[in-house]
């Protein structure tokens, strides 16, 4: 694969001057993956906010092709795509190769874009799926979605006096993609870039559909200090609470293993989403929540055919 | 060669599917417009078209998949029923907005809740103001002349706007007519091949589509959209001018049904004008100066037309099978009547409601609509401006 220097030479397709949040995660996700394409592409996009910060009619930061339908339907729209791709190719009306994304935030993948994913997904649309999961419908004013960790500050799910934030572990989307035995599944962060970026270049590569959840730190909603988003972003992986896996053809292989055991909390002390949890009281949370990081460690391990340690 | 053949509504609108050879077809099944999609399908499997038939898992999806597949450069079509046509709703807006020429034939059928599958035109008339032409059909040979116009309407580059081609729910979808159908290749002919301007599918000329669109622009955008509908207007006469070349058949904003020396008339949408039709020709023999206006298109709304064209009518009653519940009549009332405010003379307007949920509409219905526009005319009073027509009150 190519190094940093030579992929940093390649034309962006997502190109600066955007007006995504300074210490985003959409940014650097969306730039790497589309850096493992080199066909022309068509990117479409449930509405977020990647899709607002990109495309504020008369300007766009896209060079390729760029479709925006409604909130939950992004996967239902690159099926309508690929399939008028697949149509005009076998009719001989159109001569170049296509490659064909989705991009969704977790409310958009997770939530009320979970029916029309699995759709496309079972249907075999030969299209890459990416959730840029920062664990909350961010676009809206930061209101939890499936994917909110738990005991985190939201608007929808506020740390109170007697409710301390989000009460419900996240959904493993990863996981119910790989159910739908599709040809790849992947868990990813930007700050592992070549992980990524292999990631991208094998979904793109697949015959069928392939399915990448990748984490996007939000500085808003995760309340971090703007610079901390490369330590935030590798310290969920150290930490195991957002392993690097994938699943080529139904089977799990780990991409990284923490060299040592690093409590979860260490992640969490950087955001202040999670502030609340250092109170005394609140001390459980934080317990329950390293309990069920390694709950799903273990069952990660063990669909990996790794030794539990 | 046109020939003649004995079909259902549904297996004429597949078949007009099927000689327009769609590029992408997206669609969920749903009673009764079940059929269209099970027809076509079998046409694809069969590779008597080059459709990319996409299965998808529910109508909001069948719609979203359509309009990406007509934003890819493609012709797309998909087909519904009420409640489907509801679950498209958002989307319906978003296919108009993006300037989508996507064909959609709708069977009428009531909206739940209670559930039921039979027809009236609550689901078409809650999609109303989404930007599609609508498209109304009498009978199967409407719906399948309808399919086969709306496609170079909707394409036409003053429009590009999606067109809705409706027809009544089992009363044409599953009922068998005799019909003449045009031969494949006067079809292919006559639509011509799709080559729209901008399109995703187009590697040296990148599009940004369904952009944020704030107040800058928006507004300029919806006007636009106004623009087009206006346009829709003479292309819709123009693209009925060249059809009646080809079939002898001939189609306009609606049909004027002995209405030109008429003084009581009716205004009516799809299967029941056939019933209408009947009762006015009994009318007539009695002597009665009765006539009818089938409407065909309803957006847009041709109201100086349907204005002229019943302004020497003394009594007139719009007939709607759906209910707006606004207290103020149906869908169509609310527009007629205002179309006639201009006029000098004081026509008398009132609103039917009926056939709601399938409830049968038959010649003793209308019989007595024209009986109530008789004694309107004689003394210029009624008693109600809206009645329940066939309903146990």
């Amino acid at each position: 694969m190519a190094n940093l220097k030579e992929l940093s030479k390649k034309e962006e397709i997502l190109t600066g001057g955007h007006r995504l949040c300074a210490g985003c995660g959409h940014g650097i996700a969306t730039r790497m993956i589309l850096n493992a394409v080199d066909d022309p592409v068509v990117v479409g996009c449930a509405t977020g906010c990647l899709e607002v910060a990109t495309t504020i009619y008369p300007y766009t930061a896209w060079r390729c092709s760029f479709i925006h339908n409604a909130f939950e339907n992004a996967a239902a729209t690159i099926s309508g795509v690929e399939a008028a791709y697949r149509s005009l190719k076998k009719q001989g009306k159109l001569k170049e190769n296509f490659k064909f994304i989705a991009f969704g935030g977790d409310g958009g993948t997770y939530d009320i874009g979970f029916q029309s994913l699995s759709g496309a997904m079972e249907r075999g649309h030969n299209m890459v799926y990416v959730c840029l999961d920062n664990g909350a419908y961010m676009n809206t004013g930061i209101q939890r979605s499936s994917a909110t960790p738990r005991g985190a500050d939201t608007t929808t799910s506020p740390a109170g006096t007697v409710i301390p934030g989000k009460q419900q572990f996240r959904k493993d989307l990863a996981a119910i993609m790989a159910d739908h035995h599709i040809p790849y599944v992947a868990q990813a962060s930007p700050n592992n870039w070549k992980d990524l970026y292999n990631k991208a270049k094998k979904a793109f590569e697949v015959d069928g559909p392939a399915f990448i959840n990748v984490m996007a730190p939000c500085p808003r909603g995760w309340r971090y200090n703007t610079p901390d988003i490369a330590d935030i972003m590798r310290l969920a992986y150290e930490t195991r609470y957002w392993p690097l896996f994938e699943v080529e053809n139904g089977r799990w292989k780990l991409n990284y293993k923490p060299k040592k055991y690093v409590p979860v909390e260490e992640w969490l002390k950087l955001q202040g989403r999670f502030r609340h949890l250092f109170n005394p009281e609140n001390r459980h949370i934080i317990d329950e929540i390293q309990a069920e990081v390694d709950r799903r460690w273990d069952m990660l391990l063990e669909r990996c055919g790794e030794k539990k340690e | 060669m046109n020939k003649r053949v004995a079909l259902t509504g549904n297996e004429a609108v597949a078949q007009a599917m099927k000689q327009i050879n769609p590029d992408v077809v997206a669609a969920y099944p749903i009673t009764p417009q079940t059929e269209i999609v099970q027809f076509f399908s079998s046409f694809v499997a069969n590779g008597q078209v080059d459709t990319e038939f996409v299965t998808v898992e529910s109508e909001h999806s069948a719609m979203s998949a359509t309009v990406g597949a007509a934003a890819a450069g493609a012709r797309a079509m998909t087909a519904t029923s009420a409640n489907g046509l509801a679950l498209m709703w958002e989307v319906l807006y978003i296919a108009a907005s993006n300037r989508l020429p996507i064909v959609m034939p709708v069977v009428n059928r009531a909206l739940s809740a209670p559930i039921n599958i039979h027809c009236d035109h609550s689901d078409s008339m809650g999609a109303r103001d989404s930007g599609w032409i609508q498209l109304y059909s009498e009978n199967a040979q409407e719906a399948y002349d309808n399919m086969i116009q709306a496609v170079k309407i909707a394409e036409n580059p003053k429009v590009l706007l999606p067109v809705m081609v409706t027809m009544d729910g089992f009363i044409i979808s599953h009922a068998l007519e005799n019909l003449e159908i045009i031969d494949d290749e006067s079809v292919k002919n006559f639509i011509g091949t799709y080559k729209p301007d901008h399109y995703l599918l187009n590697a040296e000329n990148p599009i940004t589509m369904g952009p944020l669109d704030l107040y800058d622009f928006y507004f300029e955008h919806k006007r636009q959209q106004a623009e087009a509908m206006k346009n829709a207007k003479d292309v819709i006469l123009e693209v009925a001018g060249e059809f009646k070349k080809l079939t002898g058949r001939e189609y306009g904003f609606f049909e004027a049904y002995k209405l030109d020396d008429a003084e009581i008339a009716v205004i009516i949408l799809n299967s029941a004008a056939g019933t209408a039709k009947d009762v006015v020709d009994e009318l007539r023999a009695q002597g009665k100066k009765a006539g009818l206006l089938k409407l065909r298109v309803f957006r847009p709304f041709p109201y100086e037309e349907i204005a002229a064209a019943v302004k020497n009518v003394k009594a007139l009653a719009v007939m709607d099978r759906a209910e707006t519940f606004s207290n103020f009549g149906g869908p169509v009332f609310a527009p007629v009547r205002s179309a006639l405010f201009d006029m000098k003379n004081d026509i008398k307007v009132v609103n039917y409601i009926y056939g709601l949920g399938g409830r049968d509409v038959v010649p003793e219905d209308v019989a007595r609509v024209y009986a109530d526009l008789e004694k309107i005319k004689e003394t210029g009073k009624y008693d109600n401006l809206i009645t329940y027509l066939g309903v146990r009150e």
